[in-house]
């Protein structure tokens, strides 16, 4: 075997499975920042899934697809602000909530639409590389626009202390509805990227656990975006290696593929064990605001 | 009233009622403000004060009631709308956000700059120059979170001046300062009032009111009782306005024959949350029969010695003796264990008495019991005896006057000062030989701090050692015998209450001590 070939497999596998990683990670970064916990990231992304290939489906054009497919996750995330925001609801059970819906809604609407409860039909698709591309041009936009604009600095403030926030001016529930809804649509968008273009349909439960391991990206980040692109990549790295180390094994050494599979999420877990100590999330993530609360 | 003096009216809030649930916490109050005026609200802890200015400040909606500025009727949105038209409001916690720059607090919401880009040198600069022009010295580019108590007051006061605000709010602005800090900010006060500011201040410490205000606005269980003119009025005079009856100030200060030593600390280290240094070689005794007063500003190893001494910080080194026991671990890092501290007789006010002194959701009369829920007669054969709960519960309410009197009422719906009388109520009652008492009275009406005292003085005639750390030296000087100045996790020097001024315990606070050069060396 050529070891050259297999380190280009290798580092193009991490690249292809770390980007929906990063788009949901950076939504989550945005979101948290804000201090609302997104736990229905996986639920955002699989419902953008959806509906990236509907749009892609109906219109012939996969770019469609991708815009139906953002304003899906988009909208999902709506509901999780309603809730969260507006009824105070705790943030861990409507983000729960959301993804149990996601995952029950796509699966109805796959049956209704396409007649099935396995795959749907193939659709148009976008090369992966652009997704690639813009999920690293986006983490650093974004590392911009948190830094160095006003509005970067608002919402960091809103996480960190919304009262403070609220009696400097800021209105704390247009910031946290714009970013969770950012986050959404984010989550969307790596939805997008793996029914339309790491694969060219929508399976049942296409994100299968994607987005909580984006949620683990958003920590072993730091609730910051460059951190959140490397903890992508990482991640992305431990899904790949399952592909490449059962070749690498000398022959007659047998391991159950199964522990490949599960790599990522072992890796997952040592690595929050590892870091979860030092990383420290922004002050009020989690809480939801009630400005005749005193703190 | 003459047309020139209704000229100078500045604000006017007329029939402000503001409800949360049940509770009326502003009632047809009314309030007026001259302009270039310092004008003090004051009233006991839950008068109404803060509600009656979060309202002028657009945080809250009234029910009803106006406001009114220079003469025109003003619909108070949200703070922005305050902001726009020159109202600032300094809180009693402060609003700032520790991980972010002085500049980034000040300018948030008013950003320098445009969409794109937040012009971070000009923010500093701006800052720069209003902390210059008003002589405030603080460095914008520090963090926050690194700041002094009394530099952060300062943050606050730029970041009003910084939206030019002609309005001024501050709420219990002194309570965290020491004596020289609450001067600085006087100071500053007369200044803003010279360049024609306005100044309203929320305060229940009367000789700072009749110090620095020109007129005084009392309020007594959410209503206005009384606008007095300072030239015409007496600490008395607003006291007995506050309370709704005559106040005896200073407690009796009875002097006992004091007993022997009963606590006894050599050399005491501890580190803090952030593996700090908190307490560096702390050293003292406590007699039965007597005060000891921990006076020092917030965050100098207060939390951490109280902590230490009831078993929840592990000490680093030293000893700590109880009735010539050894009651510290051998090995270093042990501690003494929780509970434990309880069975040695060790009673423990602890400063924050939602987080340590009480389970808000549970009813006063198992609030009164923890602690000793697994002994007789409150529970046999691993049973709660809920009727001897209840008797022991009705018998502490009427002993410690906690209202409202009803035990299965969750402590979360009693006020600041009757949650903190449960507290006392339960420590008092286990008969211990050592009391440490932090913050007794913080949040607590002038009402309360009276029962309070005399529960503590009546503690000290029943024989008990007791350390008392406060924030408030006004308390350490009514209560103490003696009184350590604690500083940087040092303790200054101990002195006899009656060769303490208040001066000599200010400079101790700051760390200034007159043996400081040669110690130094």
């Amino acid at each position: 075997m050529n070891t050259l070939s297999v380190v280009r497999d290798f580092t193009a596998t991490t690249f292809r499975l770390s980007t929906p990683i990063i788009f949901a990670a950076l939504g989550g970064v945005i979101s948290e920042r804000s201090g609302v916990v997104n736990i229905g990231l996986e639920g955002m992304m699989l419902i953008g899934a959806f509906g990236a290939t509907v749009g892609s489906y109906y219109s012939h054009n996969p770019w469609i697809g991708l815009l139906v497919g953002a304003a899906a996750g988009g909208l999902a995330a709506l509901i999780h602000a309603i809730l969260s925001i507006h009824f105070k609801a705790d943030q861990i059970v409507s983000g729960v909530a959301i993804n149990m819906l996601a995952l029950g809604s796509s699966n109805y609407l796959l049956l209704l639409l396409f007649k099935t409860a396995g795959n749907s039909p193939a659709v148009p698709t976008i090369h992966w590389k652009i997704f690639a591309i813009a999920a690293f041009i986006l983490a650093f936009l974004i590392h911009y626009f948190l830094y160095h604009t006003p509005a970067g600095l608002r919402i960091r403030a809103v996480g960190e202390h919304p009262k403070a926030a609220d009696t400097a001016g800021i209105n704390v529930f247009f910031i946290r509805y714009c970013c969770v809804i950012a986050s959404g649509i984010l989550a969307g968008i790596g939805g997008t990227y793996l029914s339309i273009s790491l694969l060219n349909r929508f399976t049942r439960d296409i994100s299968a656990g994607t987005g909580f391991i984006a949620l683990a990206a958003v920590i072993f980040g730091k609730w910051t975006p460059v951190g959140a692109l490397g903890a992508g990549l990482f991640f992305g790295m431990a899904y790949a290696l399952q592909f490449v180390l059962p070749g690498l094994l000398p022959h007659g050494v047998k391991i159950p593929p199964e522990f490949f599979n599960s790599l990522p999420y072992l890796l997952t877990m040592v690595v929050l064990v590892g870091v979860v100590g030092k990383a420290v999330p922004p002050a009020s993530d989690g809480i939801p605001y009630d400005p005749k609360e005193s703190r | 009233m003459d047309s020139s003096k209704q000229q100078n009216i500045l604000v006017e809030l007329k029939n402000i009622t503001k409800k949360f649930g049940a509770l009326i916490a502003n009632d047809k109050v009314n309030l007026s403000i001259e302009k270039g005026e310092i004008h003090a609200l004051v009233g006991e802890n839950g008068a109404g004060k803060t509600t009656l200015m979060n309202v002028f400040y657009g945080l809250y909606q009234p029910d009803f009631g106006k406001i009114y500025l220079n003469g025109t009727e003003i619909h108070m949105a949200n703070p922005k709308t305050a902001i726009s038209l020159g109202i600032g409001m300094v809180h009693q916690h402060f609003m700032l956000i520790p991980p972010l720059t002085v500049a980034e607090n000040i300018v948030l919401g008013e950003e320098p700059g445009n969409f794109l880009t937040y012009n971070k040198s000009k923010a500093i600069s701006e800052v720069q120059q209003i902390s210059e022009k008003h002589g405030l010295n603080v460095d914008p580019a520090a963090l926050v979170s690194t700041l002094s108590v009394g530099t952060e007051q300062r943050v606050e006061i730029l970041k009003l001046l910084y939206r030019r605000a002609s309005i001024l709010i501050f709420d219990e602005p002194t309570a965290v300062l020491t004596p020289q800090e609450t001067k600085d900010l006087f100071r500053i006060f007369n200044s803003l009032k010279k360049e024609g500011k306005t100044i309203v201040f929320i305060s229940h410490k009367l000789k700072e009111v009749m110090e620095i205000s020109d007129r005084i606005t009392v309020m007594r269980q959410g209503k206005t009782v009384g606008v007095l003119v300072k030239e015409k009025t007496s600490e008395a005079e607003i006291a007995r306005l506050m309370v709704g009856r005559d106040v005896l100030f200073i407690p009796d200060k009875e002097v006992f024959p004091k007993g022997d030593v009963v606590l006894e600390v050599q050399n005491l280290q501890a580190v803090n949350d952030r593996h700090l240094p908190a307490l560096q070689g702390v050293s003292f005794t406590v007699k039965a029969g007597e005060i000891l007063g921990v006076a020092g500003v917030a965050g100098n190893g207060q939390t951490e010695l109280a902590e230490v001494l009831t078993g929840l910080r592990s000490v680093k080194n030293g000893k700590i003796f109880l009735k010539g026991q050894d009651v510290t671990q051998d090995s270093p890092g042990e501690k003494i264990k929780l509970g434990i501290a309880h069975i040695l007789g060790i009673a423990h006010v602890p400063e924050d008495r939602h987080k340590r002194g009480l389970i808000l959701d549970f009813p006063v009369a198992y609030n009164l019991i923890l602690g000793s829920q697994n002994k007789l007669p409150f529970s046999k054969n691993l049973i709660l005896d809920s009727q001897a709960i209840q008797n022991f519960a009705k018998e502490k309410i009427v002993e410690f006057d906690i209202r409202p009197g009803n035990e299965n009422l969750p402590a979360r719906y009693l006020s600041g000062g009757n949650q903190q009388k449960v507290v006392i109520a339960r420590e008092f009652s286990r008969d211990p030989s050592f009391l440490v008492i932090s913050q007794p009275t913080r949040g607590v009406d002038v009402g309360g701090i009276e029962f309070i005292h005399h529960q503590i003085l009546s503690m000290k005639k029943k024989g008990k050692a007791i350390l008392l750390i406060s924030l408030e030296l006004d308390e350490i000087l009514n209560l103490s015998d003696r009184i350590a100045v604690l500083y940087n996790g040092k303790i200054m020097k101990i002195l006899e209450r009656a060769a303490a001024t208040e001066e000599q315990l200010g400079l101790l606070m700051a760390g200034i001590s007159e043996y400081s050069s040669t110690e130094k060396s």
